[in-house]
């Protein structure tokens, strides 16, 4: 019987017969039987799971893998306006070759002795992004931005002791989603009414909505929908009159052009590190960061790990370790804030290397030329026929609106249009932003050129037409 | 201090050598201090001409507040000087790679196979924006829905969801679906989750941010909590049961089935904690205890690296009945095409953005491609046989014991205590520990509370040979050994290592902490 022949399986060093055997006869075992001798026969499986066969050598593996795979047709292959949370940006070689070595990809808990590298580049990450947002204090990342946010506003209605967040509605639908879920329990959520002509959160809704029992106001800058919010100032002193915590999330890489938001008033800010660094994968380039003020009454509230610098018996010597850790569930099971655990550490280190490589230069320049070119293509869009851009007289960055209900066509049809033309068209927010009727969003990044833009508007006159 | 060298113990016949290990040593500056103002690490394409013509000058557009006023301080190097910089970090990481990582037992890594990073690097997988067209991704969806099919032919449950982005979230996204399942019937009033104190503290803390009561139950002197000592504790408030099985200590908990009735009994949930799976693949199912819920570590029990911590997915399988509150989109398959559906009424919503760490599903599901069920099994039974090769060699060192279920074999990790030894020696567990980072391993006690005392937890799983696990004993035999004779020089560890005893009491004081350079330059200026 062919199939019942041993297998020696690479990864698996004592798959060796005469090794198993040796094994075995150490323990005083006939066979791996006896190891389960606690586990009911009635919960045992019986015979062999039902699983596809192996392919056992690599060659094969590989093969079968690729063979896959190669019915996905990349954004590098066509040319993609998507954006909406994960976007498209040139990723340095120097962030590949770092984050591929064994050493840090296979890590995972090392102490700060045995892992000194993990410390101390995910201590120069936060403390990279940290002048990037100027705040003192910057976390290890959390699974992503949705998950950053939430947690931001869970911190604020701890420290509040209140139940009622403010959120501006110009967020993405699936983040609002998971807000829901996780502060379900026992907060609040009341949604802030954007101004249909500028983008911008509506103050009246803010004034009306406000109370002594909001814990916290968000917004997100630039929006999702792409408009700078350039009242950040105002709504954070109107969170702060009702002694309410400034929330506000943030694509860090427009920070090189924008102001901080620690600089008009947040209290604490969140957002998405995707775009420093990590390939788009599907949606699995996603981290996520909470930066606060160095006060006690903050820090004690995040649930995640930070990594501080101190010294050790060496004179000159830098080591590294856990800030507070005894606020975390770590330490305190559920006692602890929230709860840590694995997130998405490697893409923290691997931002800090792209912060490194991009250096305050390379901000300004990726910033300056992102919003350039976003604008190009909203200017060039709006100049064809039934494309509208809703927030047109608001500044940009990186995203902005475009409305086709003048086509007469839907979003899904320009989009398939443009799909037969090579073009990945943007996102599209009929379901997201009814009021916006058939609108897309689009996003432009440092990868376009003009012939690009140029390119997108010859197709778009073609499928509106 | 004298040492370094395992001189004054000579290996014994038959053992493995000691290594004369030293980590890389750099002395590598904190990257600020390694800035040269102009120094570019890499360019950013420039504006075309025509693009600027057209749009004008954006940033003296911007109204005046919302323009910075000075660049972020960052540090400015070009761009070998910070690949230096980091690949002399990367070699003051030891990563599982590099070493006899049986150390971290409940989470031990076992070998990621370098092909699948091969494929998680293609442009085919790196390069797909999660908002393309369907027809455009049906390559990833496709071993989406495989490795699905395979996760439910292994757990025995009726769906899954990838999104969770690890094993706590896979746990609070059960959560969260236990209390939809509650809220749906109309039940509002269950708030107790009963967990148990070797079950990972995720279980725990998660379920309280979920706003439920946590209720712990501790074990016998069987290594579990006794039947009577659960059904004490379950009320008409009890929502669910969050359990691992084997818990941390590697015992099995053979009356589980009878656990899971009596939740059941009284209304309530059961959810399965198999982020690692590693000792019951193939063996037995989630489903076959009766379990409605259960999650796995890919980044564990699939073998995807664990990247320093992340990124990593926690897989969540359900019961048919519970499918409806699973998070959106689901991906379904009509024989032609696969489809993300988002159209589910009664779903949890989202618990994070898109559809989970898509790399880290297709390097699992090549991992599984390349054993199949039989190798599954063999995984399975040869984690459980080094464990129980392990557990021997270990009990052979004076001062070390296994509590709980004396005599018992044990499924696929042991939590040990020194407290023999330190009653001995004084030493403690952790310095044990860091005494054996000087041989080039890693060791961690365990997760606190510290039930069983001057505790340590390993788990050898498939991926270590005998003279791997040969290896590991002897450092610690060494160390336990030195622990007597010379036990300054373990206080005193690490010797060998990149740096030495870390001063911590910074770190807890807030007037010293510092999480940033910014911050520690502050503080450093007012002291």
């Amino acid at each position: 019987m062919k199939d019942e022949r041993p297998t020696v399986y690479p990864y698996i060093p004592n798959s060796v017969p005469e090794v198993k055997a040796r094994m075995l006869k150490d323990v005083g075992a006939a066979s791996a039987e006896d190891f389960y001798e606690s586990v009911p026969e009635k919960l045992r499986i019986k015979g062999r799971m039902n699983l596809p066969d192996p392919l056992l050598s690599e060659c094969t593996l590989k093969r079968h893998v690729e063979g896959i795979l190669a019915r996905n047709k990349t954004a590098g292959e066509h040319l993609s306006f998507l954006g909406a949370g994960c976007w498209q940006h040139h990723v340095p070689a120097v962030c590949d070759e770092v984050n591929q070595r064994s050493e840090f990809l296979t890590a995972y808990a090392g102490e700060p002795y045995d892992d000194h590298g993990r410390f101390q580049t995910l201590f120069e990450y936060t403390s990279m992004m940290g002048e990037l947002l100027n705040m003192d204090v910057v976390n290890v990342p959390t699974y992503d931005g949705f998950q950053a946010t939430a947690t931001a506003l869970r911190m604020a209605a701890r420290i509040t002791g209140r139940c009622e967040v403010l959120v501006a509605r110009t967020l993405s639908e699936g983040k609002l989603s998971k807000i829901r879920d996780y502060l379900k329990p026992d907060l609040k959520i009341r949604l802030i009414d954007y101004d249909r002509l500028s983008g911008h959160v509506s103050r009246n809704a803010l004034q009306t909505a406000i109370s002594s029992e909001t814990a916290a106001v968000y917004f997100e800058n630039p929006s999702y929908l792409g408009s700078i919010e350039v009242a950040g100032d105002e709504i954070a002193r109107t969170a702060h009159d009702h002694g309410a915590i400034s929330v506000v999330g943030v694509n860090p890489m427009s920070l090189g052009v924008l102001t901080p938001p620690a600089d008009y008033g947040a209290d604490i800010v969140c957002g998405d590190i995707q775009p420093l660094g990590m390939h788009m994968q599907f949606g699995g380039g996603q981290a996520g960061f909470i930066a606060t003020r160095d006060e006690e009454k903050y820090v004690m509230e995040f649930p995640s790990r930070l990594f501080g610098i101190t010294s050790t018996r060496v004179a000159g010597e830098y080591g590294f370790g856990d800030v507070a850790y005894e606020r975390t569930s770590f330490a305190l099971r559920e006692k602890g804030k929230e709860w840590v655990g694995t997130a998405a550490a490697l893409w923290g280190i691997t931002a800090g290397v792209y912060l490194a490589l991009m250096g305050p230069q390379g901000m300004v320049e990726i910033g300056e030329g992102i919003m350039s070119r976003s604008r190009y293509a909203m200017l060039e869009m709006s100049k064809i026929n039934g494309i509208q851009t809703p927030f047109f007289h608001s500044p940009h960055f990186g995203e902005f609106v475009a409305s086709f209900d003048d086509t007469g066509k839907t979003v899904a049809d320009i989009n398939r249009g443009l799909l037969e033309r090579g073009i990945f068209g943007g996102k599209d927010l009929s379901g997201e932003f009814p009021e916006l009727g058939e609108s897309a969003l689009y996003s432009v990044t440092e990868v376009h050129t003009k012939e690009d833009i140029d390119r997108l508007a010859t197709a778009l006159k073609e499928v509106c037409a | 201090m004298k040492n370094q060298e395992p001189t004054q113990l000579e290996t014994r016949y038959g053992e493995p050598k000691l290594r004369r290990y030293h980590q890389a040593k750099w002395d590598e500056p904190v990257i600020f201090e390694l800035t040269c103002p102009g120094e570019r690490g890499i360019l950013v394409p420039e504006v075309q001409e025509g693009i600027r013509n057209t749009a004008g000058d954006v940033r003296a557009a911007l109204p005046e507040k919302m323009r910075r006023k000075a660049p972020p301080a960052l540090p400015e190097l070009s761009q070998l000087r910070v690949l230096r910089h980091y690949l002399r970090l990367s070699q003051e990481n030891l990563g599982v790679d590099l070493n006899i990582d049986v150390g971290q037992g409940t989470c031990t890594m076992k070998y990621s196979p370098k092909i699948n990073d091969q494929f998680a690097r293609s442009s085919k997988m790196a390069d797909l924006h999660p908002l393309q067209d369907e027809d455009t991704v049906q390559g990833i969806l496709e071993i989406m829905y495989r490795f699905e099919l395979i996760l439910k032919e292994i757990s025995g449950m009726d769906q899954f969801s990838l999104q969770p982005a690890a094993g706590s979230a896979a746990i609070y996204t059960n959560v969260s679906i236990i209390r939809a399942y509650h809220h749906a019937r109309g039940d509002t009033s269950r708030n107790e989750i009963i967990t148990t104190i070797f079950s990972h503290p995720s279980n725990a803390a998660c379920a309280r941010t979920a706003g439920f009561k946590i209720i712990t139950l501790h074990p016998d002197e069987n290594g579990y909590p006794d039947l009577s000592s659960l059904k004490a504790v379950i009320s008409d408030r009890t929502a669910g049961l969050l359990i691992t099985n084997p818990e941390d200590t590697g015992i099995f908990n053979p009356r589980i089935e009878e656990f899971v009735r009596a939740i059941h009994e009284a209304g309530g949930l059961c959810s399965y904690d198999q982020a690692n799976a590693n000792g019951v693949l193939g063996i037995t199912r989630a489903r076959a205890a009766g379990f409605d819920l259960c999650h796995f570590n890919l980044h564990k029990t699939f073998s995807s690296p664990h990247g320093c911590g992340g990124p990593a997915v926690g897989a969540t399988g359900v019961s048919s009945e519970l499918a409806r509150f699973l998070p959106v989109p689901v991906v379904e398959f009509n024989g032609l095409k696969y489809h993300l559906n988002y159209d589910r009424p009664d779903s949890i919503g989202k618990v994070g953005p898109f559809y989970g760490v898509a790399p880290v599903v297709l390097r699992s599901y090549a991992w599984v491609m390349a054993l199949g069920a039989r190798g599954l099994r063999e995984v399975a039974e040869i984690a459980v046989l080094n464990n129980n090769y392990l557990l021997k060699k270990m009990l052979a060192i004076p001062g070390v014991s296994a509590p709980f279920a004396k005599g018992k074999r044990r499924i696929e990790q042991v939590r040990y205590s020194w407290e023999e030894l330190t009653k001995e020696t004084g030493i403690h567990s952790e310095e044990i520990g860091l005494r054996a980072a000087d041989f080039g391993v890693h060791y961690w006690t365990s997760h606190h509370p510290y039930v069983v005392p001057e505790p340590c937890t390993l788990e050898p799983t498939e991926s270590y040979s005998k003279e791997d696990l040969d290896e590991y004993v002897a450092i610690l035999r060494h160390v336990a050994e030195e622990a007597r004779h010379n036990p300054e020089l373990v206080k005193t560890a690490p010797h060998n290592a990149t740096i030495h005893t870390i001063n911590h009491s910074p770190l807890d004081d807030p007037a010293r902490w510092a999480m940033t350079w910014r911050a520690y330059l502050k503080k450093k200026r007012e002291t």
